[in-house]
């Protein structure tokens, strides 16, 4: 049971009080795309163990959707941000790599 | 019969905490830029409260303004008065972008009346109801057992709760069952 | 016989006597009795059958290990079975049974199984009911269901209330023995908030039982001391009675509090479920003591020292005459010095250790009791209780050397912490040879939120053996707890204790070491699930090497004590059997509840009313009061129908359509989702939302729209109203409105979240009242307010005005092809307004009608409904609606999955009408067959029904669904085989099966 800060109204949020949204970071492919790009977009994930990033709506309370940066294997949270961003902020990322040297994931790291 | 009637129709119940039905109470959803005087101008002026600081709420009486989110409010006016509310409001915001509701029918407020009150809500809410996790006047949106809800505490022995009007039943079999008499827990 | 004795006994009032009834038998007992020191006050040792064989079974432990004291407790709608003796406390006017026998307790025809053991080894089952297979399911299945589970279901509904409670915590401790009291003093001397919580009704744990010492005080004054100091600090609470159910992710404890289980009819909740978030949390929950593996070792009378020590020291209960103590530490040597002071007989201490000496035995030897060093036990002697133990050498096979009349045997096989709640959430054990147990591995604690360790163990639950260790433990526990939660540092020094010199122990797993099988088969390992150490070995042999695997083969530490006696004697014995270390072997998962807790607590308040919301519209009681039949759509409950005196729900959904057509409808469309967006871009973001375009609706206008989620699929429809320039709004589907409201919100704030867009989700301000068929127009007329002829409000647009003086605004829209107008107005007026026009409209014929007409009506138009006509796989190209997908547009959500070579296909099932040959109604899924079969042998399949009704209007059975190539194949029959046998011929025709030009509604 995963406890988030939602970085916009500042509540640290019970998982109970959030909604789930996927992978964060996702690109869209629309119409005039080819189909590596658009299978790409809608179907392949990371699905790493260890760090990940994703999505997160805090549903019963401000509504807002924000990212997460998290392990999936010790649930350990490196930072909570914005979803109005293409790319986890330094912040998140240094975050991280005082943790877990070297990581990857996708094109970041 | 040509009068409004709230979702409970002024039920309460008298238990480790007085629940009842507020009754109907103007409420005005107001989505925009929050850092813009004229927002700010528009909302003070239709309730005369203090503009108020993230996840605060400022009430008095029947009129104040609830911070909601970093571009939602929610505005408290008497319920007589929320048609011409959201009318002043909207011709003060016309070169903003926004969007103000009248909503006051969709929801229903009730208010809690007792010590027991932090350990009543304490049962249905995820949200950290002691005294130092919610502080009065601090507004919080969450859940309450399986539905949103937004509480705050007037003060140590009065809080008010706001939910949807179609769960209103639900709300108030969900407080009525966490204030039965006999379901003190004296933790906080 | 166990009796109570004429003293002793700190946590009973011999004053207060309390009257109970056990199957039947009335009994007595005092006020601090468990339900266990109560019956063995009066004798009672047979308390139960054990689940595989039926052995006759009795009290082993005296606390929440107990594996065998499982009864019916209560009657009636406060009836529960498998309630534990030994944590049950007593009230006056307590029922009980024992479970798992037929006909009585005391002669169980079950236990033939007992004489067939040998021909129900481990793997039984599996091995015996592998085939036939069909003897599965009418010869073996019947006989296991009966013969299965401990216990009786409840017949009544549950009297009692549960509740939840949600609390924050600085740091958390299970357990409030010495251990748990020391880390609560030091934590809480850090500054921070600190809860407490004992899963027993009384503070203290062991200590005082031991005879512990502490600052020179008896260990008894120093918690009174402690408890009473705790609980002035304002930064503290304590609780007992709460047990630290499970420990999960990022500081989430679970704590069940049984409230009310000892003072029923108090009005009180029954248990309590605590939700708990804490930044640190301290296990404290102790240790418990394993049994010895010897052959009669489940026999009524054979109970684990501590418990006898217990027994005698908390309740004033000798569980027996003569006991006989066997060990392999110096602990139990107290239990035979308790009994001895007690003036009881204790004629033997059989310790496996070749040598003993040691301050304890010393103390043994000098109160009379004779020590037979190197000694193990050959066999128990007895049936339903203890008559005797033969006595053997240890390292021997079991040659008997000495026989010993006694009525209790009281083994100690050493101690193992209580590591349970540590290991819930990931923590590791590390095997700490010299007392043979694992403890937690402090190098390898769980971690929280932010990588942080957030459990540490403390005392006896962390290894630490003697009272002074337990003291230092548990102190710094307390301390880098408070520290790591953001108290400040302390200094004070942790209470000191009297020293308690002892001895090594000397593991032993099976006694004598070279017992031979027929001893090894009466070697009880789990008492509840009947596994010996033969099964074990046995399983050992077949191949069965991972722990995990053995467990689930033998059933070992899979009943409802989940092997709290039983797992670290099992995997030693399995460990033994491969040649391998204990650690090489380790343990299985430690699962929470760390014990089982109610269903009532799990469920809290959502039960009967409260299980889920129910969500009402502003005019139901209306509904409620005209007899409405319910449909639940989502957390909506919607009338189906409204049946009348006399009337079927079926006659009634015939009179409210044919009345819809031929007069005037009512039906309560208050649940559609309505959302409001607005902004400068809000027609650019509908034009990405919808199918067509949006933007392009003049002010005033309706416009039906289809919206696709980006895999393409048909996921919401409904009609959007253009408000003003730059305000929308979009109706959804009663179960959409808050999922389309989020889909919304997603794509705004994380993709175009530079576009100038605001939702709001205004679905509760309005009650929405559809007023439907020919004569709605002459209704609201009459009712009056607004010019609502062909000319001033034609159809697909919509008005805003008063009607019957309420603020309306009405939408000219049809989903039945009559003429109807759908009117909103504030919710608070929607009852007013609903019987305004029920009374208006009683010359016009008007009647309610439900969702049932509403789906029938819309059916007869071929209007598609999403979840019926879509199922998440469904295209909108799928169901002919090309006309509502704009080719203009360069994109919009769905667009790009649509364009992919399996949304192209020209094989995809497409949607049409079905009208049967014999005017009978295909079944609801039903599909139609055509020729050849699939690789399993099956028919092949052509197509499907996705909405089937009788049509009153006329009079027979139409259906819409998808058929492959189905619109080229209009006019040719298709079979549709039904579950009775035989198959019903429909012919595909054109969905639109009334009013096909659509002359109705736009009258």
């Amino acid at each position: 049971m995963l406890i988030l800060t939602c970085p916009y109204c500042g509540v640290e949020a019970d998982e109970t009080e959030l909604s789930p949204g996927g992978e964060a970071h996702l690109k869209r492919f629309g119409p005039g795309s080819s189909e590596e790009e658009f299978e790409g977009y809608l179907f392949m994930r990371e699905n790493p163990k260890g760090v990940h990033f994703e999505r997160w709506r805090h549903a019963y309370g401000c509504g807002k959707w924000f990212l997460a940066a998290r392990c999936t294997m010790t649930l350990e949270v490196f930072g909570t941000y914005p979803a109005q961003t293409t790319e986890p902020p330094k912040k998140i990322r240094d975050a991280i790599s005082a943790k877990r040297p070297g990581w990857s994931w996708g094109d970041f790291k | 019969m040509s009068e409004a009637v709230s979702a409970l129709s002024g039920a309460s119940y008298d238990g480790i905490v007085r629940v009842a039905d507020a009754g109907l109470q103007g409420m005005i959803q107001l989505r925009g830029n929050l850092g813009k005087a004229a927002v700010k101008n528009a909302v003070t002026g239709v309730t005369g409260v203090d503009f108020p600081a993230a996840r605060q709420a400022n009430v008095n009486g029947e009129r104040g303004i609830l911070w909601m989110s970093p571009d939602e409010l929610l505005v408290l006016v008497p319920y007589a008065e929320a048609t011409q509310a959201v009318e002043t409001i909207t011709m003060a915001l016309k070169k903003e972008h926004h969007l103000a509701a009248d909503v006051s029918d969709a929801r229903v407020m009730f208010s809690l009346e007792g010590e027991g009150l932090r350990e009543v809500l304490a049962k249905l809410t995820p949200a950290d109801m002691s005294r130092a996790g919610l502080p009065v006047g601090e507004m919080r949106r969450t859940r309450l057992a399986q539905v949103a809800a937004g509480v705050w505490l007037e003060s140590e022995t009065s809080a008010r709760v706001i939910a949807f009007r179609s769960v209103a039943h639900y709300v108030m079999g969900l407080l009525t069952h966490s204030a039965q008499p006999g379901s003190e827990v004296g933790h906080f | 016989m166990s009796t109570r004795l004429p003293t002793g006994g700190r946590l009973i009032d011999r004053d207060t006597q309390l009257d109970f009834t056990f199957n039947g038998k009335r009994l007595r007992g005092c006020a601090g009795d468990t339900l266990a020191s109560a019956l063995l006050a009066n004798d009672q040792t047979l308390l139960g059958r054990s689940f595989k064989y039926h052995r006759p079974r009795g009290l082993v432990a005296s606390g929440a290990e107990e594996p065998n004291a499982l009864l019916g407790l209560g009657k009636g709608s406060r009836f529960e079975p498998n309630q534990r003796a030994t944590t049950t406390e007593l009230f006056d006017g307590l029922t009980c049974e024992s479970q798992n026998h037929w006909p009585s307790l005391e002669f169980d025809i079950g236990a033939v199984n007992n004489y067939a053991s040998r021909f129900l080894p481990a793997g039984f089952y599996y091995k015996t009911f592998m085939a036939p297979r069909a003897a599965w399911k009418h010869v073996f299945e019947p006989i296991i269901r009966r013969s299965a589970g401990l216990g009786k279901a409840p017949t009544e509904r549950d009297a009692d209330r549960y509740e939840h409670f949600h609390t924050h915590v600085d740091v958390l401790i299970i357990g409030g023995g010495i251990a748990g009291l020391q880390a609560a003093r030091a934590a809480a001397a850090t500054g921070v908030s600190v809860m407490v919580v004992e899963q027993t009704a009384h503070w203290g744990g062991r200590a005082p039982v031991d005879g512990a010492e502490i600052e020179g005080q008896l260990a008894d004054y120093w918690v009174r001391e402690t408890v009473e100091s705790l609980g002035k600090l304002e930064n503290v609470r304590m609780r007992a009675r709460t047990m630290g159910s499970g420990v999960y992710d990022h500081g989430y404890v679970l704590a069940y509090e049984r409230v009310a289980d000892h003072t029923p009819d108090d009005d009180r909740p029954r248990h309590r479920l605590w939700k708990i978030r804490a930044k640190q949390v301290i296990t404290a929950t102790g240790a418990i003591e394993r049994p010895l593996s010897f052959a009669g070792n489940d026999i009524p009378g054979v109970m684990l020292a501590s418990a006898v020590r217990d027994y005698v020291v908390n309740w004033g209960v000798s569980p027996g005459d003569r006991t006989v103590v066997v060990t392999n530490n110096d602990d139990a040597y107290r239990t035979a010095i308790v009994l001895k002071e007690a003036g009881l007989d204790v004629p033997a201490i059989i310790d496996a250790r070749p040598e003993v000496s040691g301050a304890l035995p010393e103390q043994a030897r000098a109160l009379g009791i004779a020590v037979h060093a190197g000694r193990g036990v050959a066999k128990v002697l007895g049936g339903k209780s203890v008559t005797a133990v033969k006595i053997c050498a240890q390292a021997g096979e079991g040659a008997p050397v000495d026989e010993i009349p006694c009525d209790v045997i009281a083994m100690s096989g050493g101690w193992s912490p209580v590591v349970h709640l540590w290991s819930h959430c990931g923590g590791k054990l590390i095997w700490e040879a010299g007392n043979a147990h694992f403890r937690p591995n402090p190098d390898k604690a769980p971690t929280g939120h932010a990588g942080e360790v957030f459990v540490h163990a403390a005392g006896n639950a962390n290894g630490a053996m003697t009272t002074s260790e337990v003291l230092a433990d548990a102190d710094a526990a307390g301390k880098a707890a408070g520290k790591a939660a953001g108290g400040k540092a302390t200094r004070k020094a942790a209470p000191k204790a009297k020293e308690e010199p002892s001895e090594p122990m000397l593991p032993v797993w099976v006694m004598p070491q070279g017992a031979d099988i027929k001893l090894r088969g009466k070697m009880w390992l789990d008492y509840q699930n009947d596994v010996k150490v033969s099964d074990v070995q046995l399983a050992a042999r077949e191949g069965y090497e991972s722990v995990e695997h053995t467990k689930r083969y033998t059933t070992l530490g899979m009943a409802t004590d989940q092997g709290k006696l039983s797992n670290i004697n099992g995997l030693a014995v399995l460990a033994g059997s491969l040649g391998d270390d204990i650690p090489q072997v380790g343990t299985t998962t430690f699962r929470p509840p760390y014990t089982p807790i109610s269903m009532g607590a799990i469920a809290g308040e959502a039960r009967a009313e409260l299980f889920q919301p129910v969500r009402q519209t502003p005019i139901h009681t209306w509904h409620e009061a005209h007899g409405a039949d319910w449909e639940p759509v989502g957390h909506w409950r919607r009338p189906y129908a409204f049946p009348r005196d006399g009337e079927t729900v079926h006659d009634a959904v015939k009179r409210e359509v044919l009345n819809t057509r031929e007069n005037v409808g009512l039906l309560d469309a208050s649940t559609l989702g309505k959302i409001l967006v607005k902004g400068p871009d809000a027609g650019r973001f509908l034009d990405m939302l919808y199918t067509n375009m949006m933007s392009t609706l003049p002010v005033g206008k309706c416009r039906y729209g289809l919206m696709c989620s980006e895999n393409g699929f048909l996921s919401d429809d409904g009609v959007v109203a253009r408000i003003d320039e730059d305000t929308w709004l979009c109706h959804t589907t009663t179960g959409g409105a808050d999922r389309i409201h989020a889909h919304m919100e997603d794509w705004l704030q994380c993709e175009w979240w530079d576009w100038e867009v605001y939702t709001a989700n205004i679905t509760e301000q309005y009650a929405q009242i559809a007023v439907v068929g020919p004569k709605a127009r002459m209704l609201l007329e009459k009712i009056g307010g607004m010019d609502l002829g062909k000319e001033a409000l034609p159809f697909m647009q919509w008005a805003e005005g008063e009607l019957a003086g309420i603020p309306a605004r009405v939408f000219r829209i049809s989903f039945s092809g009559e003429l109807s107008y759908e009117v909103a107005v504030p919710a608070s007026r929607g009852l007013e307004f609903w019987i305004k026009l029920m009374m208006a409209g009683e010359e016009f014929g008007v009647m309610p009608y439900g969702t049932e007409a509403l789906h029938i009506m819309r059916a007869e138009k071929g209007f598609i409904m999403i979840g019926d006509e879509t199922d998440g796989t469904v295209i909108p190209q799928d169901l002919g609606l090309n006309w509502a997908i704009s080719k203009k547009k360069d994109d919009y959500l769905g667009k790009r999955a649509q364009e992919r070579s399996h949304m192209t296909d020209p094989d995809r099932w497409k949607l049409v009408g079905l009208e049967t040959l014999d005017g009978s109604v295909i079944p609801d899924g039903a599909y139609a067959v055509g020729e050849g079969e699939n690789a399993n042998g099956q028919r092949n399949t052509i197509g499907r029904v996705t909405s089937t009704y009788f049509s009153p209007t006329l009079g027979k059975g139409i259906a819409m669904g998808l058929v492959h190539n189905g619109p080229d194949r209009t006019g040719e029959v298709i079979e549709f085989p039904t579950l009775k046998g035989g198959s019903i011929r429909a012919r595909i025709v054109d969905p639109v099966f009334y009013d096909k030009d659509g002359e109705k509604q736009n009258v």
